[in-house]
């Protein structure tokens, strides 16, 4: 048993942090947040030749094969460094749906294009009900012509503006439970009938698209994985990407208590720094208690997932439900504790704290997971 | 990382699961559902025999060394057994303060006398340990302790008063902090004693609780004679003594924490799967499934927060700021749940023992009432604030 990270996890970590700090300084986010791609091809590239696009991919489809454990490391990092950019609905979305229901050659067609950073994907799951249940997805796929024909609208799909390809969760019947009838399928952007169209979002770090499909017309060869089977996959898929989300969330979180720990110590009122205070000190050993839960139960999280162990999707809810409110809570008191200086524009805090807002809701918040704990623990 | 168990380590777990299988009979499990490690009064007596069953069996003091008694092993090897008393709603240990405190600080610091002498009774059980810290004007502040001892050729002359001290009165042995030299700075002048309780002078005086138990007592000195070879760690040493442990006190009395809140939320799970309210048993209740699913993974996030510690120590490394996080979020945990308990109740929470109205023959209020306790006693969550603040993250003292 072994609750740690190992070397070369810890040489990950130590050259992604220097990586981001080097190519990914808070002046880069903010251009990149005014910038509708959200990335530069040039950054693109840079974190191809990393090989942290293909980091959790198979080495036969152009990737480097580490695990889920060692990609916390690298979320933390990139939470860190609150990165713009379609990384998560490429990787952990999109491409990650690929490879967990898609055929041979989508999987070699598209994560080794991933994996090289000439193609970006995204997941078009959510919809305007709001919902992170099966019964959610309402996008109809009716059987047409030996294909299939797609009409409805998804909300809230990450970067499907920038994606080469969009991984469309669509239903194709309505079976005897909201799981039965649940359908993927693989669209290119430029895809006849689909209409993207980028959103204005509160956290402009990361962009949030709508998706408009009037009678898109596919191939059978678009399916990704078995018709009507898609939800055990996309499941599968959601729970890991939520782990990885955790992560980041994570390192954002201990980024704020660094800036605020920093601050305190530095700023003088009533002739001491503030962090001599009680109110001060008391509330930033409060917000390193979440930011230490919050990895501890991450971490658990990302081995579960990567092992795929029974206790995986609680695992997941469990760390979703603690990272979602802790990441909210730590920002808010960096915040309140730079004082008015943490209100303004200029201060980096609020990049941090819009993305904290925006991951909270992401895939659920703190009372959807609980809830969904209380089930899994048979409540 | 690997959550997975090496072979070794299961079948560690498979020697200890089969040995409580046999050996913890069915009642001791119902009559300890929660609380903190320090147990009630009225169950030293079968915990006294417990404690002994488990030394025998070779499940206490999994990490001394060897020749003192112990079993050479390491923390993880203390993780998994804490793991499986959890399962097996094992009772607490009664002489876990000199397990977890006065144990391991005499391995530290003791002379190879001091050790041959103490080490092996702690671990049986024939020798009770209770803690003289805290004093009616030093409690947070405990380094300006008053009690005093004055050397008299050979031995120590001490007069003074402690208060606050659980188990006293039924403690053989007393880790005592008493202050040799008034002359100097208040953490230079303090020695830590190991004092026999039965020494004359010795006088210990229940104190009632909010819980109507007395389990804490004030101790009084008058004239107690204490020879100069129970001097632990050097004279006017004993701030040092008492505080560099911590460390490994904390993680070990984690342990135990961390049993004990477990099988007090499976128990409040139990209670709200059968307690009705409203018509329909209360785990039911949306706003209850929120609070119970809340607590399962506040005792989770507890858990690998304090695996994490000892994955460090066990790498040789120290721990970092995981470490120093476990006691605030167990009492903060450890209250909400009992709050809850009562919640789950409602008007039968004011039901206490002696009724058979009483939920669980009024276990519940007791720990309720006890829970009150978990954020003062082993250091208030405002002083682990400011060590978390000025040790951890660096900032100024006030």
């Amino acid at each position: 048993m072994d609750f740690g990270f190992n070397q070369e996890q810890e040489m990950l970590r130590a050259t992604a942090r220097k990586f981001f700090e080097n190519e990914c300084p808070s002046t880069f986010v903010r251009k990149m947040m005014d910038e509708p791609a959200g990335v530069t091809p040039d950054f693109w590239q840079k974190l191809a030749e990393q090989g942290w696009l293909g980091l959790i991919y198979p080495e036969a489809f152009g990737g480097v094969g580490l695990g889920f454990v060692d990609l916390t490391v690298l979320m933390e990092e990139m939470g860190r460094a609150v990165m713009p950019g379609p990384y998560f609905s490429t990787v952990l979305l999109g491409g990650l749906a690929i490879q967990e229901a898609g055929s041979e050659s989508q999987k070699k067609e598209w994560l080794t294009k991933i994996s090289g950073g000439s193609a970006k994907a995204t997941l078009a799951w959510t919809e305007p009900g709001a919902r992170w249940d099966a019964a959610g997805v309402t996008l109809q796929a009716r059987e047409a012509r030996g294909g299939f024909t797609l009409s409805g609208t998804k909300l809230f799909v990450h970067d499907a503006h920038t994606a080469d390809a969009l991984v469309v969760v669509a239903r194709t019947a309505n079976g005897a439970s909201p799981e039965d009838g649940v359908s993927l399928f693989l669209l290119p952007r430029d895809a006849k009938g689909m209409e993207v169209k980028l959103l204005p979002t509160m956290d402009q770090t990361r962009k949030l698209c709508e998706v408009t499909l009037k009678d898109v017309s596919v191939g059978a060869d678009a399916l990704v994985g078995e018709k009507g089977k898609g939800w055990r996959p996309l499941a599968r898929v959601v729970d890991r990407a939520t782990v990885a989300l955790c992560a980041e969330m994570c390192g954002g979180a201990q980024k704020i208590l660094d800036m605020t720990t920093e601050y305190a110590k530095i700023r003088v009122a009533f002739g001491k720094p503030i962090g001599s205070y009680q109110g001060v000190k008391h509330r930033a050993a409060d917000m390193l208690v979440d930011v230490e839960n919050a990895k501890s139960i991450t971490y658990y999280a990302a081995w579960a997932v990567d092992e795929q162990v029974a206790e995986a999707p609680l695992a997941a809810s469990m760390a979703k439900a603690y990272v979602s409110d802790a990441y909210r809570k730590v920002a808010a008191a960096g915040i309140q504790l730079h004082g008015g200086i943490g209100f303004t524009w200029e201060h980096d805090l609020h990049l941090y704290f819009k993305r904290a807002k925006g991951s909270e809701f992401t895939f659920g918040d703190a009372t959807y997971h609980r809830e969904r704990v209380a089930q899994l623990i048979n409540l | 990382m690997d959550f997975r168990l090496t072979p070794e380590q299961e079948s560690f777990r498979n020697e200890v699961r089969a040995w409580v299988k046999q050996n913890l009979p069915k009642e001791w499990t119902s009559r300890v559902i929660s609380g903190p490690d320090v147990p009630r009064v009225e169950a030293y007596k079968f915990l006294r025999e417990w404690q002994k069953r488990l030394f025998d069996a070779g499940f206490i003091g999994l990490t001394w060394p060897k020749e003192y008694g112990g079993r050479g092993l390491t923390f993880m090897e203390e993780f998994i057994l804490h793991e499986e008393m959890a399962l097996a709603k094992a009772p607490p240990v009664l002489n876990i303060l000199g397990i977890a405190m006065a144990g391991p600080t005499i391995i530290a610091y003791g002379t190879e006398e001091q050790k041959k002498r103490y080490l092996a009774k702690i671990l049986s059980c024939e020798e009770i340990w209770c803690q003289g810290y805290s004093e009616p004007n030093a409690g947070s502040d405990l380094a300006s302790l008053q009690t005093r001892a004055v050397r008299d050729r050979d031995h120590f002359v001490v007069n003074g008063q402690k208060v606050w001290t659980s188990i006293a009165q039924a403690a053989d042995w007393m880790m005592l902090l008493a202050r040799t030299d008034p002359d100097v700075s208040k953490h230079k002048g303090i020695t830590y004693f190991l004092l026999d309780m039965h020494s004359p002078g010795v006088s210990v005086r229940p104190l009632r609780q909010i819980t109507g138990d007395a389990e804490f007592n004030e101790v009084f000195f008058e004239n107690v004679r204490v020879p100069a070879e129970n001097v632990l760690g050097g004279v006017n040493n004993g701030w040092q003594v008492g505080i560099t442990t911590l460390m490994y006190e904390r993680l070990a009395l984690g342990f135990g924490l961390q049993v004990r809140l477990r099988i007090a939320l499976d128990a409040l799970v139990g209670l709200a799967q059968r307690t009705k309210t409203n018509g329909d048993v209360a785990s039911k209740d949306p706003l209850v499934r929120q609070k119970l699913a809340q607590l399962w993974i506040d005792t989770e996030a507890f858990k690998y927060t304090g695996a994490r510690a000892i994955t460090k120590l066990l790498k040789g490394e120290l721990p970092g700021a995981e470490a120093s996080t476990g006691k605030i979020w167990w009492c903060e945990t450890h209250q909400r749940l009992q709050d809850i308990a009562m919640e789950v109740q409602g008007p039968y929470h004011q039901l206490m023992a002696g009724t058979e109205w009483a939920v669980d023959q009024g276990l519940w209020q007791y720990t309720f009432l006890r829970s009150r306790a978990n954020s003062v006693e082993g250091g208030t969550t405002e002083i682990q604030k400011n060590i978390i603040g000025e040790r951890v993250l660096g900032l100024p003292k006030g």
